[in-house]
């Protein structure tokens, strides 16, 4: 049995539903990121794990306890906030002594939890200051120490990083992952960053407008996404998906689509499964990952099914790392990942492979996956 | 570059304007400036002046022996009414009067803009709204029901006195006047606090919900503690406001040993015994304005801070 566990969990406001019911569990020690695009009902699913909204349907329970309905402080849980929350009034150390304070716990014991709290964040040297007297990133560490000082069952996250600038926010990511695999305590963090929720989670649970679209590890999430708006959502740079149309060839299809100034582009996946030979003559969304479309020799040469073609480039932009290459495909803008070093000039023609073995497919008229 | 350029042209072609601006504001800043501090200046001559020197000289002259006389008489000497013995007792009378009104309708006010902004429920803006309707009642228009009200609680205070002995300020005119300035006050405190806890973080509110603290222990740990702007603020308009007021004064406590500083100073100036010491006068009215003036100078470089951040804020 899951250790946080979600069920049919629906929230409205007036007539507005926020949530649709929910189902989703995290196991005891799990990362549990929830991601979506704003207003999608995540930080009200994590307003309602932490008691601060009530409810009107459904039942949470954390270590096999249903906690509706209890106050936010009795449910074993710690917050940070985005906004950080700190008491503007108190010092670094009255922050983090706050919760203790109000439980009556003696000073000694928790002068003695501070110091450990301090030391494990490297804030020692921060206790007698006041929050406005602290940087961005000396905040977060303060707000991350006043949960930790708890030592709750599951922490709580609110889009932490939000407000951190670029370089701070992938240094304190590594550190959240780095405390947590100490710590070993259940997370569920919110955010809108994709690259966040892949690099953090065991668990990732996509939402949008109240519905779980999508939940498992990130690697699932990430090569086996469940509907068009999964694909789209996570991956930068997105998942190409290019309208295609599928015909039947003996026993394998090929898949076709136009192009501007161009023949149509044809592909052929010699044994496709049976499921894409159904739809021979309809028209499907055909994704693939820019990783997936390379130049010839930056191919996976494990992969069975690739597919050569000669396509325009129209902006060549390199990452340094990599070389991103775009072209059209069926009126889309199509991004390919190629190798730094590779000679491509844009306003010409390169051959391009397609890694099919990673392809998928999805239903036009409904958005999802259909192989 | 060409921005620049026509901002350059536009710098020394305004020179000339922008310096008979610079004198038509300060002219008439000074001359305003003058004609307020006018009054102030010839209370405050007048006040130093011997009676002799009021009768012969110039109003607007400085004392030629400036004395402390009138003060003293002020204080310790002059007629109210029938009594003689200066106004110092009635000083004392509104400061006991202002000090628990101020407090108890700063502090309802607080109380009352932390729930209307942190813990709402079905109808706070309708219930806000009838608050800020406190605002625009006319003081004439309440002054009857007030009385009807006070003359009942006056009863009530009797009976308890009859029954216990005691009639813990049931009646007594000073607790009236609290009561009358606390129950008139809690609009404007209200709306104060309501407008500054509206952009206070609710972060904040949920971090020590989180953290277990109890709706008393987030007002008073969280809220109280950073509130200082805006308490000032009230605390500012609530002292001048209550100290300043004459009407409920004059009809509920308008006679008597409770009678409040501006009843008495009124009072002073219509006692006609023979010639008008204008000094005495004139002290007695500037030791009425002093602790309002006191207040301002203690606290007024917050006034105009928390008016801002109340004003942008609402």
């Amino acid at each position: 049995m899951a250790f946080l566990e979600i069920r049919n969990l629906e929230k409205t406001f007036g007539n507005v539903k926020v949530l649709k019911g929910i189902d989703l569990e995290i196991e005891e020690g799990g990362f549990l990121v929830l991601v979506g695009p704003s207003g999608c009902g995540k930080s009200t699913l994590l307003n309602s794990i932490a008691g601060l909204e009530t409810t009107t349907g459904g039942t949470i329970s954390i270590g096999g306890k249903v906690i509706d309905g209890l106050h936010p402080s009795q449910r074993d849980i710690a917050m940070v906030f985005q906004s950080y929350a700190l008491y503007p009034n108190m010092t670094v150390g009255g922050n983090i002594a706050f919760g203790m304070e109000i439980r009556g716990v003696p000073k000694p014991e928790r002068d003695k939890a501070i110091a450990q709290v301090a030391e494990m964040l490297q804030i020692g040297h921060l206790l007698d200051r006041k929050p406005s007297q602290l940087s961005g990133g000396q905040r977060q560490r303060v707000a991350i120490g006043r949960a930790l000082v708890r030592d709750p069952q599951v922490f709580l996250f609110d889009e932490p990083l939000s407000n951190l600038d670029a370089k701070l926010r992938v240094d304190m990511r590594t550190e959240i992952k780095r405390l947590h695999q100490r710590m070993g305590t259940t997370i569920v963090y919110v955010t809108h960053d994709q690259i966040e929720a892949m690099t953090l989670a065991t668990k990732i649970a996509v939402l949008k407008d109240g519905l779980l679209q999508q939940s498992g590890t990130p690697a699932e999430i990430y090569n086996n996404p469940a509907n068009l708006f999964v694909a789209d959502f996570m991956g930068s740079p997105a998942m190409n998906l290019i309208p295609v149309t599928i015909t039947k060839n003996g026993s394998g299809v090929s898949i076709s689509t136009n192009r501007d100034e161009m023949e149509p582009l044809a592909l052929g996946i010699p044994n496709a499964p049976a499921g894409l030979a159904a739809h021979d003559g309809k028209e499907v969304i055909f994704g693939i990952r820019p990783e997936a479309l390379t130049d010839r020799d930056g191919a996976d040469r494990n992969a069975k099914n690739i597919a050569e073609s000669e396509c325009l480039i129209e902006v060549v932009e390199p990452a340094g790392s990599d070389t991103f290459a775009v072209t059209r495909l069926g009126k889309k803008q199509v991004t390919a990942r190629l190798r730094a070093d590779v000679n491509v000039v844009a306003g010409q023609k390169t051959k391009l492979a397609f890694n099919l073995d990673k392809a998928v497919f999805f239903d036009p008229a409904n958005g999802q996956r259909i192989l | 570059m060409s921005t620049v350029a026509i901002s350059e042209r536009r710098k020394t072609g305004a020179g000339g304007s922008r310096t008979l601006n610079r004198i038509v504001i300060y002219g008439l800043l000074a001359f305003f400036a003058l004609v307020y501090l006018m009054p102030l200046f010839v209370m405050l001559v007048t006040s130093f002046k011997t009676m002799d020197e009021i009768q012969s000289g110039n109003m607007l002259a400085l004392p030629q022996s400036p004395t402390f006389e009138p003060w003293v008489k002020a204080w310790g000497e002059t007629c109210v009414g029938l009594t003689c013995a200066g106004i110092k007792g009635y000083f004392w009378n509104s400061i006991k009067m202002v000090v628990p009104a101020v407090l108890i309708s700063t502090l309802l006010g607080a109380l009352n803009g932390y729930v209307l902004t942190k813990w709402r429920f079905r109808g706070d803006t309708l219930v806000f709204g009838l608050m800020l309707f406190a605002c625009f009642i006319p003081f004439q228009s309440v002054l009857l029901p007030m009385a009807t009200v006070l003359g009942s609680l006056g009863r009530f205070g009797m009976t308890l006195r009859n029954a216990t002995g005691y009639s813990f300020g049931f009646g007594n005119p000073t607790v009236n006047l609290v009561f009358v300035h606390v129950v008139y006050g809690l609009g404007f405190t209200t709306l104060f606090f309501r407008n500054y806890y509206e952009a206070f973080p609710t972060e904040l509110i949920k971090a020590a919900q989180i953290d277990g603290a109890s709706f008393f222990q987030i007002f008073r740990r969280i809220m109280l503690p950073n509130s200082l702007p805006i308490f000032v603020v009230t605390v500012i308009y609530q002292f001048t406001n209550i100290w300043n007021d004459f009407l409920f004064a004059s009809a509920y406590a308008g006679t008597g040993d409770a009678m409040p500083m501006t009843v008495a100073l009124n009072n002073v100036v219509n006692t006609s015994t023979g010639v008008v010491e204008y000094n005495v006068n004139m002290a007695a009215a500037m030791i009425a304005a002093l602790p309002t003036l006191l207040v301002y100078i203690i606290a007024g470089r917050y006034f105009v801070r928390g008016l801002m951040a109340g004003a942008v804020k609402g």
